[in-house]
């Protein structure tokens, strides 16, 4: 058994396989708990019960839900731009997908001769990739707006454009500091030095400072954790920043005119994109799967990166929860002066001092 | 941008006195004038020609400029923008409602958009007409105000006391104290409820979704305290001509007392979340503004009119069922936008409170419908004991009690404005005309002028704020 799943994990292109189903199994599994751990969460602060009946204090509930979409019959408009109309889910799906897939989860192990990251693909350039790909998801958005043939969705679409790429500046700039600093603990005075792969950046957050605060980037990088944070709800398209899909403005925004399964493929994916940027500013800033073991035995130890990560990422994604239940919408302008008049000047503050104060610590004062 | 603090003390002195009151720059005439225009579907409108009784529904249909004038009645078609030679592309008409989620009940706008900024608004109304105002003349008067008590929805018991105000002045009947006491009981305890729905839907039309279930949580208990009172929670037919259908249940003083309570407490709780909250005061200020003038123009009236200044709460100028021996005061707003309509409501709230409260201390004993045995069936013993009891009793409901000929008027302040109701008695057992005049309506016909060259989500804000109930609008 043990020579087989060696074998198996040996060879390149089946751990690549294996990798890919257990990242889909994975995000799913997570997006449906968090659309459950949302509605119990929001029914709480609300003086509710929430879900109750399917299973555990209703914890299979999205599964029904689910379930329930997959056998509805997918209702096509008169009026759609059938290719775009079907593509659009699809298209909001994958780069969420593929988001995850760069994330390291856990601690790399070794299976016999063979080193296996618990992280679908180990890119180099990571970070570029993230936001590439969040930037893709705009597009799923856009398209759904437009090709519904709808004046709701439309208006939705329009919104999208503007927005998501408005606070995909301020998110890009943000993670600049970042890639400095990263390059910075790598240390030397080479310039060349840096790094942009994911599982790198987790190990430099390695170590303490002073014996007892951990070694992750927040601690020099508020800043930028904040602003990070502001964009990524802005991008996933939370509330307040819910413009999109304003359902008391807007009914649906762009996803209005779909049904069954092609909208809860929509979604999921706004639920797996929440998961995705909590993950992405857990490894950047809060030391990814790094935490104490306590010296525990065996699997346990094994299994602690796993238990970190996520306990982490849903500390975020309660984050993420509690704003919604208690912040009003922002309205449309409002939302591009708080990117652009706010956000981006800030970031770009935070990146001139950072920068100033790097260069001066590596090469010295400028008289020197 | 306003102080907010410099609202929250806009309450008017109670002698009368003018409270500071200046009209914001927000382009009024202007706005007025495009109103105009749309209405008449003209340039230069020309009030006699083109104000026909279906007002908005009918305009002319080949002017340039007004794009909705070629729509007619309720037949919608956008088809003619591609026909109009234009740089405009991005002009389109939206339909929001009657189906949109946030047009409390089913209110259709019809907007005319560039991108997101409206150019024209305009409300059109009738999908819940029932013909409430016919089916009264059907009615006996006793039965009458089962059938008001269905238009405003909200606050049932505004339309039960000034049905009931109206026949007993036509009747010219005096009701014992304490069923005034219970009235006024009734009816403030019914506004701070209404209220509370509108703050509830307010919060949630901008997007603080826990704010309704919030305000759905308050008005529980003053629901379940209607109940036990008059056996419903809502369309009641409790408050009747001649006084009152029932007395007060027994312990009705501990649960106005933890009504008391839990509201005030409620009411510190959404301030606690609204009042600091950057959010809520941007999307608020500056935002669906009305001036005095234009609330005059309109016939608006209610918290909207005092939020833009206008120092006028019916209870204060034509008190009603003894309302001028309790005190309270008038909160005003200065600026006629969404926040200060805001502040005004939940001052309304408080002062409610306080009425109650001081109902609650003062309530008379006695009978709780009027001696008169005209309108007021004879007593159950009686029925027992007496044949002529009986008949009597079964005269009056089966054919009811004959009202002397003679028209009146009379208006009480609902929580959404001026609710009049106009009845007409031929001397007959049934009203000859009932005309009820709707503060919903008014209110509602003046939002094109809130709304014009404002964006979509200032749409739902400014909606929630007016706080139409459509069965008042349409009846």
């Amino acid at each position: 058994m043990m020579g087989f799943l060696e074998d198996l994990l040996g060879n390149v292109f089946w751990q690549a396989v294996i990798k890919s189903v257990a990242v889909l199994v994975i995000i799913l599994v997570v997006a449906l708990l968090i659309v459950w751990v949302e509605r119990k969460i929001v029914s709480d602060m609300q003086n509710r019960v929430g879900p109750m009946r399917a299973g555990p204090f209703g914890v299979l509930q999205t599964l029904a839900d689910g379930l329930k979409l997959l056998f509805k019959e997918s209702v096509l408009p008169r009026k759609i731009e059938l290719g775009a109309y079907m593509a659009a889910p699809i298209a909001a799906m994958v780069p969420a997908f593929l988001i995850f897939m760069t994330i390291p989860i856990g601690r790399p192990f070794t299976v016999g001769e063979t080193v296996v990251t618990f992280q679908g693909a180990d890119l180099n350039v990571a970070l570029l990739f993230i936001l590439a790909m969040s930037s893709m998801a705009v597009y799923s958005i856009v398209l759904a707006g437009w090709a519904s043939g709808s004046k709701y969705p439309l208006l939705g679409g329009v919104r999208a454009t503007a927005q998501m790429i408005s606070y995909e500046a301020a998110m890009g700039l943000s993670l600049v500091p970042v890639i400095m600093f990263a390059s910075a603990q790598l240390g030397g005075a080479s310039p060349a030095l840096g790094t942009m792969s994911m599982s790198q950046l987790v190990e430099l957050q390695q170590g303490s400072f002073r014996g007892f605060i951990p070694g992750w980037f927040i601690f020099w990088l508020i800043p930028s954790f904040v602003i990070f944070f502001i964009s990524a709800v802005a991008e996933t398209n939370r509330a307040p920043f819910d413009l999109v899909e304003a359902d008391q403005e807007i009914v649906g925004g762009y996803h209005t005119e779909y049904s069954g399964f092609r909208f809860a493929m929509f979604f999921l994916a706004e639920y797996i994109n929440m998961f995705n940027v909590s993950a992405i500013a857990v490894v950047l800033f809060l030391g990814g799967w790094l935490g104490p073991d306590f010296g525990l035995p065996g699997w346990i130890a094994w299994a602690m990166p796993l238990f970190w990560f996520f306990l982490k990422t849903f500390i975020l994604v309660f984050i993420f929860i509690w704003i919604r239940a208690t912040l009003p919408r922002l309205r449309y302008d409002q939302l591009m002066t708080l990117g652009w008049k706010r956000l981006i000047p800030a970031s770009l503050v935070w990146l001139l001092l950072f920068a100033v104060v790097t260069a001066w610590r590596r090469f010295g004062a400028p008289w020197s | 941008m306003t102080d907010p603090s410099d609202v929250a003390h806009g309450e008017a002195p109670d002698n009368g006195a003018e409270a500071p009151v200046t009209a914001p720059e927000t382009g009024a005439e202007e706005r007025r004038r495009l109103h105009d225009v749309w209405m008449s579907g003209t340039e230069a409108p020309t009030r006699s020609g083109h104000f026909t009784s279906e007002a908005g529904q009918e305009m002319l249909e080949e002017e340039e400029g007004a794009v909705l004038a070629q729509q007619r009645g309720t037949l919608v078609s956008d088809d003619y923008l591609d026909d109009i030679e234009s740089d405009d592309d991005e002009r389109q008409i939206l339909n929001m409602g009657p189906q949109h989620p946030s047009t409390h009940g089913v209110l259709r706008l019809q907007l005319e958009l560039i991108g997101e900024r409206i150019i024209r608004a305009k409300p059109i109304i009738g999908y819940l007409h029932t013909g409430m105002e016919k089916t009264a003349e059907t009615l006996t008067y006793m039965q009458g105000s089962t059938n008001v008590t269905r238009m405003d929805y909200l606050s049932p018991f505004f339309n039960e006391l000034c049905f009931s105000l109206a026949t007993e002045r036509l009747l010219g009947v005096d009701v014992p104290p304490r069923a005034d006491a219970i009235r006024v009981l009734m009816t403030e305890l019914n506004r701070v409820s209404s209220h509370l729905v509108w703050i509830a839907t307010q919060g949630m039309d901008i997007g603080a979704l826990s704010m309704m279930i919030y305000g759905f949580r308050d008005r529980e208990p003053i629901l379940d305290f209607f109940e036990r009172t008059t056996g419903l929670r809502m369309n009641h037919n409790y408050i009747r001509p001649g006084g009152v259908a029932a007395d007060l249940p027994d312990g009705w003083r501990d649960d106005v007392v933890s009504i008391i309570d839990l509201v005030t407490k409620g009411v510190g709780e959404y301030e606690g979340i609204l009042n600091a909250n950057p959010i809520f005061i941007e999307r608020t200020q500056s935002v669906g503004v009305i001036t005095p003038e234009e609330c005059d123009a309109y016939g608006v009236t209610g918290p909207i009119a005092r939020a833009s200044g206008v120092d006028w709460d019916l209870r204060k100028a034509f008190p009603y069922s003894g309302i001028d021996q309790y005190e309270f005061k008038v909160p005003l707003g200065r600026h006629g936008d969404t926040f200060d309509r805001y502040i005004v409501r939940m001052e309304e709230i408080k002062q409610s409170l306080g009425i109650v409260a001081q109902v609650m201390d003062s309530m008379p004993d006695g009978d709780w419908r009027t001696g008169d045995r005209k309108v007021t069936p004879p007593p159950r013993a009686r029925i027992d004991q007496s044949m002529e009891a009986l008949i009597h009793h079964f005269k009056l409901f089966t054919g009811g009690f004959g009202v002397p000929a003679g028209e009146v008027y009379q208006a009480v302040e609902s929580p959404r404005g001026e609710l009049g109701m106009y009845l007409v008695s031929d001397g007959g057992t049934r009203p000859y005309r009932l005309h009820v005049r709707g503060p919903s309506f008014a209110n509602t016909q003046a939002l094109p002028v809130m709304l014009t060259d404002s964006l979509i989500a200032d749409v739902v804000a400014t909606l929630a704020s007016v706080d139409p109930v459509l069965g008042d609008v349409d009846r």
